[in-house]
């Protein structure tokens, strides 16, 4: 066993390392939460940390994989979210096993994102570098003001209005959409064990992708276009195989993300949050699934743990953002921590000798 | 007369876009970066200005003076602290920074500031221009955000084609090494852009809250946002097509607003961005680079 660990690749290695991290921090927290050794607020916050860990994994095969930064990745996911909760509603009567029910729900919801990425992603793969990142911005922005315009209701049938409820037309049934006040009444279909699933599919999707033919084409479009165009790679599509996996994969963490809440905005899923996720996919390491999880997790977890200070707590969020930025990028601190660990090294060494010396001696 | 008023201030206001663009664009042109924390700078420039005027009772030109020196001072210490160190870095690197920088002014501003809104008092105490009959009126400042944004224009175009220090910065923006060898201070120069994109937010910040009077922490974002779309729909780095891009998006945010509906107007701004980018990849008065293989 430990031979074949041994024997395999750095990749699927690593990929090996990935899936089992995950798995013990889910036995972890699955122990804890049956010995109630965890407070509420991180109960809470369980599952918003599985939505936000796929959707940390799903843009590093954007910005780290295919090398495109994406400023809108949160468009994606409230595409996700919002198609996610209708169809949970719609379905409501026809699937009344939950767990089924919010699976299925996924599912629409990573589709009807797929689609927006398709839409979105033909423009924007015209451009690249920091004109790509604006238009995603751009995106990002327009979902979220279409969104904010859209009403849903539902009595038997769909009805879609981008004026107002009464413009709807409905006898009786629900509203679902409100337009800016969002979707209210959800059932919270979301738990835990979903959100750890979604993680390892989403895993499971993206190192799949990541070590293929598909990947590796997509992977040398990153690092240099005109080559891989030289050599028979159709650039275009294999950025955009990237971008429209990343965007469904979004989409299905915006469905499980808005199923943990009983309310949901469409301005939740901004600017600031594709920055967020961007965060994660930075501070990780970009292109390094693995530092992102961890990125993602710890960053959800800090500003809960940081509320007792009250309002210095996103203060120093951003401090530790940029100190983070200046350390792991400034050339003289990295020349500096490089000669530190040389001399440690040296020092080390120098130890080793004096032992052998004295060895000698005795 | 609908019309015409909407576009006094649609004009208006995208000159306030062509002010804080024209910003972005310097920054971009010279440091290769998108500053998202230059929305930022606006707010700050803004809670300067209103500090001193109703809390210190200085007069209106010292309080937007003030505001314009703090602004430039800010943008001088941003560079220094946070950009500078980061010179080579790859541009995520700096992009990420320049957004914790934009959520350390926020955040500074909540706790210097609060967080209610406060009732920005026009820096201009003058009654509105009634013509036709009172059909149309006209805001004093909305003439004198648009006489504003024509003399930083000119100003600006003067600046980098007469002065030594313009030259340096258009030839640090073409070649940063080339420019170095021929004797030009490159930090200097970079710094130097930062201290005038800050000191025009600063500017920005006193027109934008004297048309549209509430003042919070985020009272800088989207504005920033939509005025570096306008710069890109100019072609970043292009100064007349900062000014171009701003007011275009002015005159498109306000039309909207008025005739299709106050939600859509974001989205119609950002399309418009969109529809530009994919017909000119480098906006419109953007300098279209060949690509060497």
């Amino acid at each position: 066993m430990m031979k074949r660990f041994k024997g395999m690749d750095k990749a699927s290695r690593d990929t090996l390392i990935t899936y089992a991290l995950i798995i013990v921090a889910y036995a972890i927290m699955q122990a804890l939460l049956s010995l109630h050794a965890i407070s509420s607020s991180m109960v809470g916050l369980l599952v918003p940390i599985c939505a936000y860990i796929s959707l940390s994994i799903s843009l590093n095969l954007v910005v780290g994989i295919s090398g495109e930064l994406s400023l809108g990745h949160a468009g994606f996911m409230s595409v996700g979210a919002f198609t996610g909760l209708v169809a949970a509603q719609v379905l409501a009567p026809a699937i009344p096993f939950g767990p089924l029910r919010l699976l299925v729900s996924m599912v629409i919801a990573g589709i009807f994102a797929a689609v927006a990425g398709v839409l979105v992603g033909i423009p924007v793969m015209r451009l690249q570098g920091d004109y790509l990142a604006i238009v995603t911005l751009a995106f990002g922005e327009i979902i979220k003001n279409l969104l904010n315009n859209l009403y849903v209701g539902y009595d038997g049938a769909l009805h879609f209005s981008m004026k107002d409820v009464a413009s709807l037309g409905m006898n009786g049934g629900k509203v679902l959409i409100n337009g800016p006040q969002g979707a209210v009444g959800i059932t919270e279909l979301s738990t835990f064990t979903a959100g750890f699933l979604l993680v390892l599919f989403t895993l499971f999707v993206v190192t799949n992708l990541v070590n293929s033919r598909s990947g590796r084409a997509i992977m040398a479009v990153r690092d240099n276009r005109i080559a891989a165009e030289s050599v028979g790679i159709d650039t275009t599509k294999y950025r955009l195989m990237a971008f429209v996996v990343a965007a469904a994969l979004a989409g299905m963490a915006g469905a499980l993300y808005a199923m943990n809440f009983s309310s949901i905005v469409p301005k939740k899923f901004d600017f600031n949050t594709s920055i967020l996720i961007l965060v994660f996919v930075v501070l990780g390491g970009m292109g390094n699934i693995r530092g992102g999880i961890i990125a993602a997790a710890l960053l959800t977890i800090l500003p809960e743990k940081l509320r007792f200070i009250g309002d210095y707590r996103m203060l120093i969020y951003a401090i530790v953002l940029i100190a983070v930025m200046l350390f792991s990028n400034n050339e003289q601190v990295r020349m500096a921590v490089d000669s530190m660990k040389s001399r440690f090294a040296r020092m080390r060494d120098d130890d080793v000798i004096d032992d052998a010396a004295e060895g000698g001696e005795a | 007369m609908g019309f015409i008023s909407n576009l006094i201030n649609g004009i208006s206001l995208g000159s306030v876009y062509a002010i804080i663009a024209l910003g972005y664009t310097m920054v971009y042109g010279i440091a290769k970066m998108l500053n998202f924390a230059h929305g930022d700078v606006i707010m700050v420039g803004g809670y300067i200005c209103f500090i001193a005027m109703n809390n210190l009772g200085l007069p209106p030109l010292v309080a937007v003076l003030l505001s314009i020196v703090g602004c430039t001072c800010l943008g001088i210490v941003v560079e220094r602290l946070a950009y500078k160190p980061l010179r080579g870095a790859p541009s995520l690197a700096v992009l990420i920074t320049a957004i914790g920088v934009s959520y350390f002014l926020q955040n500074m501003a909540l706790l210097v500031w609060g967080a209610d809104p406060k009732a920005f008092r026009s820096v201009l105490d003058l009654p509105s221009i009634k013509l036709f009959d009172g059909q149309l009126t006209v805001s004093p400042i909305s003439i004198v955000t648009v006489l504003a944004c024509v003399a930083i224009m000119v100003g600006l175009t003067l600046f980098t084609t007469r002065t030594k220090m313009g030259k340096a910065m258009r030839a640090c923006s073409e070649d940063k090494g080339a420019a170095q060898l021929m004797g030009i201070n490159v930090d200097t120069t970079i710094s130097m852009v930062f201290a005038i994109g800050s000191g025009l937010a600063a500017i920005a910040g006193v027109l934008l809250c004297s048309t549209y009077p509430t003042l919070m922490p985020t009272t800088g974002s989207l504005p920033g946002i939509k005025a570096f779309t306008a710069a890109v729909i100019g072609g970043i780095g292009s100064i007349p097509g900062a000014a171009l891009g701003g007011i275009m998006l002015g005159i498109i945010e306000i039309f909207a607003k008025a005739y299709i509906g106050t939600q859509l107007a974001d989205a119609i701004v950002f399309a418009v961005l969109i529809v530009v980018l994919l017909i000119r990849p480098a906006g419109l008065l953007g300098k279209e680079t060949r690509e060497k293989v």
